[in-house]
C-alpha cells in the first residue's frame, strides 16, 4: 500500500534546514576565503565564498608577527590554570550543596550566597576598584581569579549530583567511606559527562574572555588574545571613524589589513573548533539539565 | 507529616551526620572566599553611587550626596536614549530568537534523517561558541561597503549601504546577529521538550485524519508551551542587559544615538571618562531593576510551571 512518495512538505522542511545550516556558515567561510585571498581583492569585495587569487601572505606575515604568539600563549596560559581552577571549585561546591538541607545543615545560607552573586553584582566600577586594591592590575591573576567560582556551573553539576542514587552514598558510609571517598571514588567517576560539559563551558568562557583583558592588563606580553584582536578590530572602527567623512572611512577600510585580520581571527577559532566536536554530544545534556531540570 | 518530623530530629542530631558537617565546610571555603572577595565586597563599593567619589579622598572619607547622582541621572536626555535603546535591543532580541528558535526546533523535529539532522545541529550550534571579537570581525567582513550582503543587495539592484555606521540599521544588525549567534542553542531545550512528547498522540491524530501542519499546531506546540514560558520568563532579567559584549564590539560613535546601551554607557562614564560615582549610579539602577525582574521571573516560572533552580 504504502509506497514512498517524495512530499514538498519534506523537501520544504530540509530545504529550510539546510538554509539555517548555510546561513550559520557563510560568515566563516566568507572570512576563511578573505584570508586567503590578496589585498587587493578582499578590499575590493570580490571575495565571495571562495578565495581569490589565492595567497599565504596573511598567514606568513602572521608567522612573523611575536605579539599574536604572545597573546595566543597567554591564553593558552589561561585556558589550562582557569579552567582547572574552575572544576576544582566547582566540584568542591556542587558536592555539599547538591545535599539536602537535612544531611547539610547551613546548606541555605551557602546556597543563597552563591545564588545572590550570580543574580546581583556591585558592577563594573567597585570590581574595577577592588582589584585595583588588591594590586592585581596588570597581572594575570587579574584574569583568572575573579570568575574562578563559576556559579552556573555548579548549579548544573550539582544537579547532576542530585539525580545520584542516594543509596550509592549511603553504602559507602556503611563501608566507612567520609564525604571525601564519596565525592572523589563514587560522584566523579561517574558524573564525567556533566564535567565534559562544564569544563567545555568554562575552556569557552576563558578563551572567548577579552574585556578583563583590557581593562586589568597594560602590558603587551600579558594581553590575551581576544584582547588583542579586539584591539586590532577598534583601532581601525572606532577611533578614526567619529572625524571621518563616509570616502574616508571607505579608503581607511579598503588599505586597513583586512586580510590579516581575518586571518588571525581564523587561527584564533582553531583551539575551539578542535574541542567543540569532542565535547558537544555532552553539552546538550548538560544544557538542558542546567535549564529545565528542577 | 508528623513522623516525618520525627525522623528529621532524630538524623539531626545523631553524632555521625554532625560529624560530616566538617568536610562539607571544608570544601565550601575556598569557592566562598573567591566569592566574597570577588563578588561581596564589591557590592559594599556601591556606596560610591551615593557619594561624591574622590579617588584620593577613598571611599570612607568621600561627601554623600544622597539621591543627588541618581537625580541629575534621571534629568540626562542621554540616559534615557540609552535605556529605551537597551529595551528595545533586549525585547527584539528575546522575541526574535524565540520565535526563530521554535520555528527551527519543529523543522528539525518533523525531518526523520538522523544523519542529516546531526549535522545541521553541529553547524547551528557552532556560532554560539564564539565570541562577539572574532564575530565583529567578521560581521564588519560581511556587512562592509564592499562585503557580500551588499553584493547580494546589489543584485536586486539596491544601492550599497554603509550598515555598520548607520543609524536606521545598527539596532537590526545587534538584533539579527543575535538571532543568527543565538537560535540554534537556544532551540535545545525546545529540542529536548519535544523528544518528551506522547508519539501516541501523533498516531491516534493521524487516525483522525489529522496532516503535518495539523499535528505541529495542534500536538506539538501546545506541548512546549510550558518551556517556552518558561524560557520567556527566566529571560525576563536580562532586559537591561541588550549584550556588552556583541554592542561593544560593533558600535562605534557614530551609531551611539541608537546603539549605546546601559553597560556601554556605565563602561565610557565610570572607566573611560573616569565619572566614578555616575558610573557605578547606572550600575546600581541596572543591577537593581535586573534583580527585582529576576526574583519575579523566577515566582511566575515557580507559580506557572513549577520550575525551581535549587
Amino acid at each position: 500500500m504504502k509506497r514512498k512518495k517524495i512530499k514538498i512538505s519534506d523537501v520544504l522542511i530540509y530545504a529550510f534546514l539546510l538554509f539555517c545550516g548555510l546561513i550559520c556558515l557563510i560568515p566563516i567561510i566568507n572570512t576563511v576565503a578573505i584570508s586567503f585571498s590578496d589585498r587587493t581583492s578582499a578590499a575590493m569585495g570580490a571575495v565571495k565564498l571562495w578565495p581569490v587569487n589565492f595567497t599565504l601572505m596573511s598567514y606568513k606575515n602572521m608567522m612573523k608577527e611575536t605579539q599574536f604568539w604572545t597573546s595566543f600563549l597567554v591564553s593558552v596560559k589561561r585556558v589550562i590554570i582557569g579552567v582547572f581552577l574552575n572544576m576544582v571549585l566547582s566540584v568542591l561546591m556542587a558536592y555539599p550543596l547538591s545535599k539536602s538541607p537535612i544531611k547539610f545543615r547551613s546548606k541555605k545560607i551557602y546556597m543563597w550566597t552563591v545564588v545572590f552573586t550570580m543574580l546581583f553584582s556591585g558592577g563594573l566600577v567597585p570590581t574595577f576598584m577592588v582589584i585595583n586594591h588588591l594590586r592585581l592590575m596588570d597581572t594575570f591573576w587579574a584574569l583568572v581569579l575573579p570568575g574562578a567560582v563559576p556559579v552556573f556551573n555548579i548549579i548544573i553539576l550539582m544537579n547532576f549530583f542530585k539525580a545520584l542514587p542516594e543509596s550509592l552514598e549511603e553504602s559507602a558510609y556503611v563501608d566507612g567511606a567520609g564525604p571525601w571517598t564519596v565525592l572523589l571514588k563514587i560522584y566523579l567517576p561517574l558524573s564525567k559527562a556533566s564535567l565534559a560539559t562544564i569544563s567545555l563551558f568554562a575552556i569557552v568562557n576563558h578563551w572567548n574572555a577579552y574585556f578583563d583583558g583590557k581593562i586589568y592588563i597594560n602590558s603587551l606580553n600579558r594581553l590575551p588574545l581576544q584582547t588583542y584582536i579586539q584591539s586590532l578590530a577598534a583601532s581601525i572602527n572606532t577611533n578614526m571613524m567619529a572625524s571621518m567623512t563616509a570616502e574616508e572611512i571607505q579608503e581607511q577600510l579598503a588599505v586597513s589589513s583586512l586580510t590579516f585580520n581575518s586571518a588571525k581571527v581564523i587561527v584564533s577559532m582553531i583551539p575551539i573548533l578542535l574541542i567543540y566536536p569532542f565535547l558537544q554530544r555532552y553539552f546538550v545534556s548538560g544544557m538542558v539539565v542546567g535549564a529545565v531540570k528542577e | 507529616m508528623e513522623s516525618n518530623k520525627l525522623k528529621v530530629k532524630n538524623i539531626k542530631f545523631t553524632k555521625t551526620t554532625r560529624y560530616r558537617q566538617l568536610p562539607y565546610h571544608l570544601m565550601m571555603l575556598p569557592g566562598m572566599i573567591f566569592l566574597i572577595i570577588f563578588h561581596i565586597v564589591p557590592m559594599g563599593g556601591l556606596i560610591m553611587a551615593f557619594q561624591n567619589y574622590i579617588p584620593i579622598k577613598g571611599l570612607i572619607h568621600s561627601d554623600f550626596v544622597g539621591l543627588k547622582n541618581f537625580q541629575r541621572l534621571f534629568r540626562l536626555p542621554t540616559f534615557w536614549s540609552v535605556l529605551r535603546n537597551t529595551i528595545i535591543i533586549s525585547v527584539g532580541k528575546l522575541v526574535l530568537v524565540t520565535i526563530v528558535a521554535i520555528t527551527f526546533a519543529i523543522l528539525l523535529n518533523e525531518c526523520r534523517n538522523v544523519k542529516f539532522k546531526r549535522l545541521v545541529q553541529t553547524t547551528v550550534y557552532l556560532p554560539h561558541f564564539l565570541s562577539w571579537v572574532i564575530l565583529a570581525v567578521m560581521f564588519s567582513n560581511i556587512f562592509s561597503y564592499s562585503g557580500i550582503i551588499n553584493q547580494l543587495g546589489g543584485l536586486f539592484g539596491k544601492e550599497p549601504v554603509m550598515f555598520m555606521i548607520s543609524n536606521s540599521w545598527f539596532r537590526r544588525i545587534l538584533i539579527g546577529g543575535e538571532v543568527w549567534k543565538e537560535f540554534g542553542y537556544s532551540a535545545i531545550v525546545y529540542v529536548a521538550a519535544m523528544t518528551g512528547i506522547d508519539p501516541t498522540l501523533y498516531e491516534a491524530a493521524g487516525i483522525d485524519g489529522a496532516n503535518r501542519l495539523k499535528k505541529i499546531l495542534y500536538i506539538t506546540l501546545p506541548s512546549i508551551v510550558p518551556t517556552i514560558v518558561l524560557m520567556t520568563t527566566l529571560n525576563m532579567g536580562k532586559i537591561l542587559s541588550g549584550g556588552f559584549d556583541q554592542v561593544f564590539n560593533l558600535y562605534s560613535p557614530l551609531v551611539y544615538r541608537t546603539g549605546d546601551i546601559i553597560d556601554t554607557y556605565v563602561y565610557r562614564m565610570g572607566l573611560v571618562d573616569l565619572q566614578y560615582s555616575n558610573g557605578t549610579a547606572v550600575g546600581l539602577f541596572k543591577s537593581l531593576i535586573s534583580f527585582i525582574l529576576l526574583i519575579a521571573a523566577y515566582k511566575i516560572a515557580d507559580k506557572t510551571v513549577g520550575y525551581r533552580v535549587f
